[in-house]
């Protein structure tokens, strides 16, 4: 059974259609890379899936339950929808670190926020913070920012932050872990660090989804590839065929400005 | 000279007396409108439209007009139309009556300032805060508000040292706050008369009370500075 299924997911912003009619799905484990033109909806897509946009048509499943159904009111219900995004994980293009907050202090506000809602968090205080600050010191170091921890993100390199971002991220084991051009805002030294942490999380079978413009590292890392234009999906398929073998012409066209490059 | 050194205690006396109630009014106007700001500010931001449109009008108001009429008006109107004494003839009736038109007004010029520094958060945070799964009020209370504070900080000071000054205003309704006792010597009290002096020392009570105002806020602004 995949992990994670989108069955006609459209969505408009006043008139204009941002996507038309978009079905994919995902098997746990595996890495879907989404690559296509600025525009063509990729990141709308995973705002969709994060809830942070509500898609006027289709259906959003994970492990086979129905997180929304355009045509189901019950699943769209506000009280629910918090619950529900913790299924997703989303990495953003701008990091959106919390300044106040250290690297460590980053990673620790929404599993501690979280744990405050536990009947026993009362009595056991001490030892969940405990818990929590231990996972979070794991992921860090796991991700090379041993001795980060305490630094505050305008003290840190934007590859630096991105991986704190992904530490952050994971901290709530999300299902499915999303990235939107992780590394736009990164210049190439330090897209190279964030590129790494990505790959080491695919070689731990982490599922999750990137949006990305580093066609090579799209290749590289996914086990699937989406081509998107114009808010729809012209090409889907494994990364040797979508790279090596493209059959849509509009897939062509814009593989062939990187294929150039290379 | 020995009759000014006579008279330089009792005149330092009332004036003491009178920034008691100037610092009272300071302060109860502060702590009214620092949180009722917020309200009207979350009003105007609502999305339910005719909640945004009263408090937009009220601010609109309530910032177009003196705060001297704003007093006046609050103080007098229930007396001379309903002929109802609400306030009572006493001094802790006029300091109720100042103290409730200075905080609706400053709570309108903080609101202004609040929506700025709301809106001044960028929207990334908000949705960083919502993907992790905070509900909007943790994400007002741990990510946006500390941010918030940083950005209104300067204005908020502008509006404090205004507040020190401001509050001499509340004159007009014969609050007996330091200009009051100041000008108490120049019509003759404590058996000191046409004394105009005692006025110069009232500035002086506003001066060094700015002065320790701003090297707070000062203070404040430095101990936001470990993040950007």
């Amino acid at each position: 059974m995949s992990i994670l299924e989108v069955q006609h997911i459209r969505k408009s912003f006043g008139n204009t259609e941002v996507l038309k009619d978009i079905s994919f799905s995902l098997e746990e484990g595996q890495v879907l890379s989404i690559i296509g033109s600025s525009g063509s909806g990729k990141t709308t897509l995973l705002r969709c899936l994060n809830f942070l946009e509500k898609p006027n048509g289709g259906v959003i499943k994970v492990k086979g339950g129905v997180l929304y159904d355009s045509a189901d009111p019950a699943t769209q219900l506000e009280s629910q929808i918090r619950e529900k995004r913790l299924h997703f994980g989303l990495v953003f293009q701008s990091f959106n670190l919390f300044p106040q907050y250290t690297a460590l202090g980053n990673v620790m506000l929404a599993p501690t926020l979280h744990a405050k809602e536990r009947p026993d968090y009362k009595q056991n205080k001490a030892q969940i913070t405990a818990q929590i600050e231990a996972q979070a010191r794991d992921l860090l170091t796991e991700i090379g920012l041993e001795d980060r921890m305490d630094s505050y993100p305008h003290q840190l390199s934007g590859g630096q932050c991105q991986r704190v971002a992904i530490a952050r991220a994971l901290a709530l084991k999300p299902d499915i872990l999303c990235f939107d051009e992780p590394t736009s805002a990164l210049d190439p030294e330090l897209t190279g660090e964030v590129l790494k942490v990505i790959k080491g999380l695919a070689q731990v079978h982490t599922t999750m989804i990137i949006v990305t413009h580093e066609m090579a590292f799209a290749r590289d890392v996914a086990s699937q590839v989406i081509f998107m234009d114009g808010g729809t999906i012209c090409e889907q398929g494994p990364p040797e065929q979508v790279f090596g073998n493209p059959r849509n012409e509009r897939t062509k066209q814009f593989l062939s400005r990187y294929n150039e490059d290379r | 000279m020995d009759k000014f050194l006579e008279q330089l205690p009792i005149v330092f006396g009332a004036l003491n007396i009178g920034f008691l109630q100037t610092l009272k009014l300071f302060f109860v106007t502060l702590i009214g409108a620092f949180p009722l700001g917020l309200v009207i500010a979350f009003g105007s931001m609502s999305r339910f439209k005719p909640i945004s449109y009263i408090a937009k009008v009220i601010v609109w108001i309530i910032r177009g007009t003196p705060l001297m009429i704003q007093l006046l008006i609050l103080y007098y109107f229930p007396g001379l139309v309903f002929h109802q004494a609400i306030w009572g003839g006493g001094e802790n009736g006029r300091f109720t009556a100042a103290a409730i038109s200075f905080i609706i007004n400053y709570s309108c010029y903080f609101s202004e300032i609040y929506r700025g520094g709301i809106q001044s958060v960028p929207k990334g945070q908000e949705e960083a805060g919502l993907v992790l799964g905070m509900t909007r009020s943790q994400i007002f209370r741990h990510v946006t508000l500390l941010q918030m504070i940083k950005n209104i900080l300067p204005p908020i000071s502008n509006e404090i040292l205004t507040l020190v000054k401001d509050t001499s205003l509340a004159r007009i309704i014969a609050l007996q706050e330091i200009i009051w006792a100041g000008q108490s010597f120049m019509k003759g009290s404590h058996g000191i008369s046409g004394a105009i002096w005692p006025l110069f020392f009232t500035a002086l009570y506003y001066l060094i009370w700015n002065g320790i105002m701003t090297v707070l806020l000062g203070k404040l602004e430095k101990k936001l500075e470990y993040f950007r």
